[in-house]
């Protein structure tokens, strides 16, 4: 099964609120994936400055030793913030740079995001406990995408929890499975120089938007040619560093809901994730279509 | 009029109260609110009450409906009238995936679109779609009459029985065993009488019928090797 909830502001007046509007939509969908849940935030406040975050099991791993070790070995000022199990590291320098560094360490550090102003913060147990050990009601930003997940065909884990990101600022989240996964990661692997860090199906799909960005595609023509390359069912919903998209497989094997006013748009797997939000008594509200993509903002 | 909000009552509590359990059914009426996207609002009624549902529903809405006429004045999840066995449900925006499959009779009217698989395996209800439906429609179907006044997606009819189709507009495709068939003067009435029981002003000239080609009925020796 599996939930998915995505709210993309394009009011800036309402970034304040973000978290207060997201997490009613992701508890909602709690009976669609209720053994672990995660989200990604969109937060453009570091001033551009590179921002990784990273996971550790025990809630008292030594981060500052960490940022420490990484500044010196990088030449870089290094600050790290900790969120329960997760840690956020800001630095003046390219993300893939950093991502680099913490996977070459052994053992290489669980990096849940890299980007300039993306967070990810994933964990089991219930969505409305995963939200509120990470203060998520409480964070602001332009866009966050969650998922609950009700594993099917894997353990449930942290790492297999979703959003999985594979490139700067790009997240992806999925409700579904693909089957020809192992080929196209592999191909992802060999040829295009894509790391992947779980045995999960839609972390391959987010390699795969990831290397069509790197080769120059708008998220909106990744997402088209995902339609050709990837087979299985899915519901997608993509964020970008200042773009959301959302995509269904060709059949509409799974659920999507959409609507749209004003100040925001809102996706999720069904429509009562959306019932919370500010006037959506409104706000046009329509299922997607299938194989077709859709976007806002700069995707 | 009698006014129920869900968020007060909860979804067992309108069901119950709707379902009219206690034998005191009479003609009586009923506006839920309070909705918020909530499944299996309406299900299992059994009386000849109307039922008005102010805003949008989830899954599985007003599913084995008996002789209550449900309006749902928003959209609608999948499922919508699943298996119904009388009476009318109208939705005045959009409904999800396999609207009105399984359903035996009634009438359902959908006045937007109807998204993939809309009347599969529908068992002799009658539904009209205002606008456009997706892939799949009328898969397997069985009875009764399926109206599209806008375009069908792909597959249409596949693998159907008896049920017949009527489109106004194009269908993306037809799916195995679905042909056009000859609209008759009774065809011209039967389409005219549902149009007119729906509301929906449209002229039965400008529709053509879909039905089964009835290749698929019987097991062809010459296809023994495929097995």
């Amino acid at each position: 099964m599996c939930g998915i909830a995505g709210l993309y502001l394009k009011n800036p007046e309402r970034y304040g609120s973000l978290g207060q509007l997201f997490c009613p939509m992701l508890e909602e969908m709690s009976d669609r994936g209720p053994d672990s849940a995660g989200f990604a935030v969109y937060r453009g406040e570091s001033g551009g400055a590179a921002k990784i975050t990273l996971y550790d099991p025990e809630e008292t791993y030594d981060w500052d030793a960490l940022a420490q070790r990484m500044g010196q070995e990088l030449g870089l000022g290094v600050s790290v913030e900790r969120l329960s199990t997760h840690a956020v590291l800001h630095a003046e320098a390219d993300p893939a740079i950093l991502r680099d560094w913490l996977t070459r360490q052994d053992p290489p550090l669980r990096v849940m995001s890299a980007g300039r102003s993306l967070e990810i913060f994933k964990e089991t147990g219930l969505p409305r406990d995963v939200l509120a050990r990470f203060g998520a009601a409480q964070m602001s930003g332009s866009h966050a995408i969650g998922h609950t997940r009700m594993a099917t065909e894997s353990a449930v884990t942290t790492q297999g929890a979703h959003p999985f990101n594979t490139g700067d600022d790009l997240c992806l989240v999925h409700n579904g499975s693909l089957s020809n996964h192992h080929r196209v990661g592999n191909w992802l692997t060999r040829q295009a120089g894509i790391t992947f860090q779980t045995e999960n199906d839609s972390e391959v799909a987010a390699g795969y938007l990831t290397w069509r960005l790197r080769e120059g595609a708008s998220i909106a023509e990744a997402l088209e040619a995902a339609l050709k390359d990837l087979d299985g069912f899915y519901t997608f919903a993509v964020g970008t560093k200042d773009g959301f998209a959302v995509l269904r497989d060709p059949i509409a094997c799974k659920p999507a809901v959409l609507a749209e006013t004003d100040d925001w748009v809102a996706m999720a797997s069904e429509y009562r994730a959306l019932a919370s939000l500010p006037d959506v008594e409104k706000a046009k509200v329509w299922e997607p279509e299938p194989a077709t993509v859709y976007s806002w903002g700069a995707a | 009029m009698e006014r129920i909000d869900l968020k007060e009552s909860g979804l067992r509590g309108v069901n119950r109260r709707l379902q009219l359990r206690e034998g005191d059914a009479g003609t009586a009426a009923f506006e839920v609110t309070g909705l918020g996207g909530e499944h299996s609002v309406a299900a299992g009624l059994m009386h000849p009450i109307e039922v008005t549902l102010k805003g949008h529903v989830g899954y599985y809405c007003a599913g084995m409906n008996q002789q209550a006429r449900i309006t749902v004045e928003g959209n609608a999840g999948v499922g919508l009238a699943e298996n119904m066995m009388s009476g009318l449900v109208r939705v005045k925006g959009d409904a999800s995936q396999s609207a009105g499959a399984t359903a035996h009779g009634g009438l359902i009217v959908i006045e937007g679109n109807a998204s993939a698989r809309c009347g599969i395996s529908m068992k002799g209800a009658d539904i009209v779609v205002k606008g456009s439906v997706g892939h799949n429609s009328a898969f397997m179907a069985q009875a009764g009459r399926l109206v599209i006044c806008g375009d069908a997606g792909d597959g249409l009819g596949d693998s159907i029985y008896e049920a017949r189709i009527y489109l106004r507009g194009k269908a993306q495709g037809l799916g195995a065993d679905c042909v056009e068939k000859e609209m008759r003067e009774e065809h011209l009435k039967e389409l005219s009488a549902l149009l007119a029981e729906a509301g929906i002003d449209a002229d039965p000239a400008d529709f053509r019928r879909y039905g089964s080609a009835r290749q698929l009925y019987n097991f062809k020796v010459d296809n023994a090797g495929a097995y």
